[in-house]
């Protein structure tokens, strides 16, 4: 049975089609879950996507992580179930305390809309199982408040216990340690600022994003057994 | 009794402002020179019901550390006003 991915859609969502579409060219299935529903069903793996849930008033994330459907989110991660947040998703598990850290306005202060390249830095995450270490994979941002900041003793931990995900090599936001993307200690919780989604058909220019959704399938396929 | 709050958050000392560092670099353009040190932040006016101040101070500090700021990068100052009784 292929694994069974929601996609949460919070008022101002706006990427969830795309994710879903991506998980399907995968093989996977997909389904989108109101943000309002205090139940996330039969899925194996949920994805945060990108947007701008609840109009990002306040903070980016701040109001999401109130929505009904974020309790559930929190006991199916704390479960060990797989959670990826993409972008305004990174934002609200931030806010929400499931990943350590914020994400700041661009160190330029500009909108950023352009593919980027990461390089992969840790191959046992639910975003990266299927991607060696030092892969460098060329994805697109899309984001004002990217800039990813912490304490530096949550500098320290995250380099100490191998969470940094991913690193731009060459920082757009001024990002700390040219950090794209965390993982939770239990490496189940996974935020980023690229979108895989939006690289995952040659017609879209790109096709890196694919291993890393397939990461998540395949980390999803192996809660499901 | 009821209380006028004013809550001022900003971003935390250390933490890189650019809003607060480009405007800063855009009044001279204007003849505003010598300023420095600009930061930016936000404002929220409410009122609260509450006990007394003690206790209305203690529950607008909670609500800006779990809604209002976001501790890893802002700050806030928490101004209470008694409007007396009502």
């Amino acid at each position: 049975m292929a694994s069974r991915v929601g996609v949460v859609v919070f008022p101002g969502s706006n990427c969830e089609l795309d994710v879903l579409e991506a998980v399907r060219s995968l093989g996977g299935d997909a389904e989108l879950l109101w943000h309002a529903q205090a139940s996330l069903g039969d899925v194996d793996a949920v994805v945060l996507p990108g947007g701008f849930a609840h109009g990002d008033y306040l903070r980016p994330g701040a109001i999401a992580r109130f929505s009904p459907v974020m309790k559930a989110v929190e006991a199916f991660a704390a479960a060990g179930g797989p959670v990826i947040g993409i972008c305004n998703g990174f934002q609200v598990l931030c806010e929400a305390g499931l990943l350590p850290g914020a994400l700041q306005k661009n160190g330029g202060l500009k909108f950023l809309c352009r593919p980027v390249v990461v390089r992969v830095e840790t191959a046992t995450t639910a975003l990266t199982v299927d991607v060696p270490v030092g892969t460098e994979l060329r994805i697109p941002i899309n984001h004002f408040e990217g800039n990813y900041t912490c304490e530096p003793q949550t500098l320290a931990e995250l380099r100490a216990a191998d969470r940094i995900v991913l690193r731009y090599t060459d920082n757009p936001n001024g990002s700390v340690d040219d950090i794209a993307g965390i993982c939770s200690a239990g490496r189940n919780v996974v935020g980023l600022m690229p979108h895989p989604e939006r690289a995952c058909h040659p017609m879209l220019g790109s096709t890196d994003g694919a291993p890393l959704l397939r990461s998540l399938l395949i980390r999803a396929s192996a809660l499901v057994a | 009794m009821r209380f006028s709050v004013l809550v001022e958050t900003r971003l935390r000392d250390g933490v890189a402002d650019p809003q607060g560092a480009t405007i800063e670099r855009s009044l001279p353009a204007l003849g505003f020179d010598g300023v420095s040190g600009v930061r930016v932040g936000k404002a929220f006016r409410f009122t609260i019901e509450s006990d007394d101040e003690a206790a209305a101070r203690a529950e607008v500090a909670d609500m800006c550390k779990r809604f209002l700021t976001n501790p890893v990068i802002e700050d806030a100052t928490i101004s209470v006003e008694s409007n007396g009784p009502g």
